[in-house]
């Protein structure tokens, strides 16, 4: 191993005052990098910052004729130029609730199956099938919830619930009603099934960041796996499984396609949740195009807005529970 | 064990038993749902598969025809939509890796960009239209793509992040310690370390937009013909799906299926291929 | 009552007393303190790492020596709320000093890392990557600096066939190398050695300690190591450091033989550590 040829050491052949000057020029390109890459950055806080003001632009016809009654009214009157954000705000709320009530028991299910239950060989295809769940459109959805889960709706289960249900006496009123198929309950049957996987996969995750020492002391003790899963892993990540839940709802609150498809574009306020409603982003799907007044438009638009600003509170508070557990991990 | 412990043990073995179980048929819930829709869509999408498609346009009401100025507008909406989206996309990540990583000006820009990715694309439409499409006065395969673009910049913007942030530091000391200036490092020896996860990211947020629907609504709204005119209405599968199966027409039926099982298969693939990058690097790393 | 294994290897350290003698200092550091977010990690360090020699920087974990060790190609400057006061001397400038470029540093003082950390590219681009920087070469000429490079790490015959492949093939031990070889490639005066051999094996340590050894004929050497047999067998001075301070330095032979310090003597023996 001997070092023929070595030249002697410090005999880069750049002279000091071509690196002094390749010193200024990499100097100079990584002051424009630096400009670049921060405007880049700051460019997303543009785009959502540009997202929320120009809807309120565009909503403020629409909020200055009909001031705050604009969210309590029912109206919808095209013709009359006459909007109320009311309809659609209740099919909203109603409709995600729904689809929480199904989805977080069950994804906390298929959570707790896939962290405590499932062989190892099955855990990787189940958990990678329930996330296939999530990157299918929801116009697929859609169209499914439409042609297929309707006509099931309608035929066999709905008549079931009217049945049954229907003459309870405080349950009664939410099952009324022709079994025409779509609803609010079809629809929060599909929401939940579109949001199952993104709640599934946080509550898996963060399931799995619980330390083993903790579970097995409780094991140790004798603790069944349902005590160890209730008692010790759920408050553990109490905060993140709320984010995860507000995040399901997020994506619940502002999903369009899979709704406009099932919920029936209603503008009627009922009880029963077997009747056709409307929601937010279906209403803005389903009439966008037939909109033929600046103030129709606008509404439009205001209702948007509003949509914006729930789904931001919902998300900014899910990512806040999230980024708690995170410190909480650091700081153990 | 006395009688009582006993007792007791065996209650909380029950409900260990029908929680354990009630997971499991949770479980099985949830594929359900998944077999159903994708054989739904299997059954009615490949019944409806012919050549045709590929080069008739979409066909007035009642009649039958294909998707080809649906397919050639999508194709091309998502392209452009990726080569807008990408490069910020991964500057901005870079930004927060490299250049502002525990500050709070990176701090909220990470916040704001989790919003953003989460966000009802539906409302990133209304905001392209109030930017682009009433200043320019009509609909267009531009406005389109910008707002597709507006979906990939945050998808993109978090892996950047991420991928750079698993880069080892003593790989970027060893450069510096070269003398090589911070961005020279950055773009050539980090994003290559970072490409795989980098671009898995892209796929990911390419199969994210081919399936968007609402957005396009009132960017690009449609065409019934063929056309390369950015600057002017432009077809997508989704919207033509949308259209199609919200009609009354057979012909309009079979096409919606068609469109909507290509649709899927392409989004399912290309979530596939990203994924299957990054399970071949993590074994390339073990 | 020194280590007598310590000591036997240091015995059998090739150096002779007189080329010891007649070394000048290429680094000093005066007044030398560090600051690790208000924290004071290194305190007051005076120190002379001779010409061509090889120095080793011992001490227990956390005493300070790897941050000593990078204040001397300045990399801790990436960093936020890392900050260095005092004077360090290399070649009569403060490098210091912020008008010194960082670049020049860098082009005279190479470093080495824990980690084998190549680039992903070829063998052959991993070490032009730094040259390229610098100087523009034909393809001609950037062969034999490549060649050059990779001769002096000891590593030439094992990829002399497979330039264009990636480094990410290479095993742990010439990764190692390769890494030597990528900071050998721009020619510096001065190589640091940051515990290059802790996540390698025992055969390919050896053969990296033996490299050190024949380095030294070209280059400045200070190495950082937690394994004292390391120092003992490849280093001609030692420094001793506990808890941010320079407690001894001096000829490696002596210092595990007859060290001054009780302290120095205690973690020799390894009464602590």
């Amino acid at each position: 191993m001997s070092t023929d040829q070595a030249l002697p050491a410090g005999a880069l052949s750049a002279p000091a005052d071509a690196v002094a000057r390749r010193a200024d020029a990499d100097r100079r390109a990584d002051r424009f990098f630096r400009y670049l890459v921060t405007g880049a950055g700051l460019f997303v806080l543009v785009a959502l910052t540009g997202a929320a003001l120009s809807m309120l632009w565009g909503g403020r016809l629409a909020f200055s004729t009909f001031g705050l009654d604009f969210l309590i009214t029912t109206d919808w009157d095209a013709v009359g130029k006459k909007f109320g954000a009311l309809v659609p705000i209740y099919g909203t709320l109603v409709t995600a609730l729904i689809a929480m009530l199904i989805a977080v028991p069950v994804s906390f299910g298929i959570a707790l199956f896939l962290t405590e239950v499932a062989p190892p060989w099955l855990r990787t295809p189940v958990a990678s099938a329930i996330e296939l769940l999530a990157g299918i459109p929801s116009i697929i959805y859609g169209m499914w919830g439409l042609f297929v889960f309707v006509p099931v709706m309608s035929t066999t289960v709905i008549p079931f619930l009217t049945k049954y249900l229907g003459p309870l006496p405080i349950f009664g009123p939410l099952f009324q009603g022709p079994p025409l198929g779509i609803g609010m309950l079809t629809a929060g049957i599909v929401l939940a099934i579109m949001v199952i996987p993104f709640i599934s996969s946080v509550m898996r995750e963060v399931f799995l960041t619980v330390p083993t020492r903790l579970k097995e002391s409780a094991y140790a003790l004798g603790s069944t796996t349902w005590e160890v899963a209730w008692n010790v892993v759920l408050p553990y990540t109490r905060s993140a499984v709320i984010g995860g839940i507000f995040l399901g709802l997020g994506r619940a609150l502002g999903e369009t396609m899979a709704v406009t498809f099932v919920l029936g574009n209603a503008h009627h306020l009922t009880a029963s949740l077997l009747m056709p409603g409307n929601s937010i982003a279906a209403t803005i799907a389903n009439e966008f195009s037939e909109a033929d007044s600046e103030i129709y438009l606008s509404s439009l638009i205001a209702l948007g807005f509003l949509l914006f600003i729930v789904t931001f509170v919902v998300l900014a508070i899910a990512k806040l529970m999230l980024m708690r557990l995170n410190r909480n991990e650091g700081n153990r | 064990m006395s009688a009582i412990a006993e007792k007791l043990y065996r209650r909380r073995r029950f409900k260990n038993g029908v929680a354990l179980t009630l997971a499991g048929a949770a479980t099985v819930f949830g594929l359900f749902w998944l077999v159903w829709i994708l054989w739904t869509t299997l059954a009615n999408g490949i019944g409806a598969l012919k050549p045709e498609l590929f080069y008739q346009m979409t066909p007035p009401p009642g009649e039958d025809g294909g998707l080809a100025n649906a397919f050639f507008g999508s194709v091309l909406m998502s392209l452009l939509a990726i080569i807008m989206g990408t490069p910020i996309g991964i500057l901005a990540g870079t930004f927060l890796a490299e250049y502002a990583r525990r500050s709070l000006l990176g701090e909220t820009i990470r916040f704001v960009n989790d919003i953003l990715l989460s966000a009802p694309s539906i409302v990133l439409g209304l905001f392209v239209y109030t930017l682009v499409v009433k200043q320019m006065g009509h609909f267009s395969g531009l406005a389109g793509a910008i707002t597709l673009a507006l979906i990939v910049l945050p998808v993109v913007v978090r892996t950047t992040d991420e991928m750079l942030k698993l880069v080892p530091s003593q790989m970027r000391e060893a450069a510096l310690s070269l003398g090589v200036p911070q961005w020279k490092v950055t773009v050539q020896v980090l994003y290559r370390s970072a490409l795989p996860g980098i671009v898995t990211g892209v796929l990911l947020a390419l199969a994210r937009i081919s399936g968007e629907t609402a957005p396009l609504l009132f960017t690009a709204l449609n065409n019934q013909f063929w056309s390369v005119d950015m600057s002017g209405p432009m077809a997508s599968v989704p919207v033509v799906v949308f259209q199609y199966a919200m009609s009354p027409y057979d012909t309009w039926h079979s096409l919606a299926w068609a469109g909507a099982f290509i649709v899927t298969v392409f989004v399912l693939c290309t979530s596939l291929i990203a994924r299957a990058i990054i399970a071949r690097r993590k074994v390339a790393n073990d | 009552m020194t280590n007598l294994n310590l000591a036997v290897a240091a015995s059998l350290n090739v150096t002779t007393p007189s080329d010891q003698a007649t070394s000048a200092a290429k680094i000093t550091a005066r007044n030398l303190d560090f600051y690790y977010d208000g924290f004071h990690a290194l305190k007051n360090i005076r120190m002379d790492i001779p010409e061509k020699r090889v120095t080793a920087i011992i001490g227990p974990s956390g005493c300070g020596k790897s941050t000593l060790l990078r204040i001397f190609n300045r990399i801790y400057s990436i960093y936020p709320k890392l900050e260095a006061r005092g004077e360090v001397m290399l070649d009569g400038e403060n490098i210091l000093d912020p008008r010194y470029p960082l670049n020049r540093l860098r082009s005279k003082v190479g470093m080495v890392f824990q980690k084998p950390v190549p680039f992903p590219m070829s063998i052959f681009d991993n070490i032009a990557y730094g040259i390229k920087h610098y100087e523009k070469l034909s393809r001609a000429d950037m062969d034999v600096r490549v060649e050059q490079a990779l001769r002096q790490a000891a590593i030439w015959d094992e990829v002399k066939d497979k330039l264009k492949g990636s480094a990410l093939g290479l095993s742990g031990g010439q990764q190692q190398r390769l890494c030597i070889a990528r900071a050998i490639a721009l020619k510096p005066e001065v190589i640091l050695f940051d515990e290059p051999t802790s996540a390698l094996d025992p055969i390919a340590t050896g053969k990296i300690e033996q490299l050190v050894e024949e380095l030294k004929r070209d280059f400045t050497i200070a190495i950082v190591t937690h394994n004292m047999q390391q120092a003992a067998r490849c280093s001609d001075f030692t420094a001793f450091m506990y808890l941010g301070e320079l407690i001894e330095f001096g000829e490696t032979e002596t210092m595990f033989t007859r060290p001054s310090k009780q302290q120095t003597e205690d973690y020799i023996t390894g009464r602590f550590g």
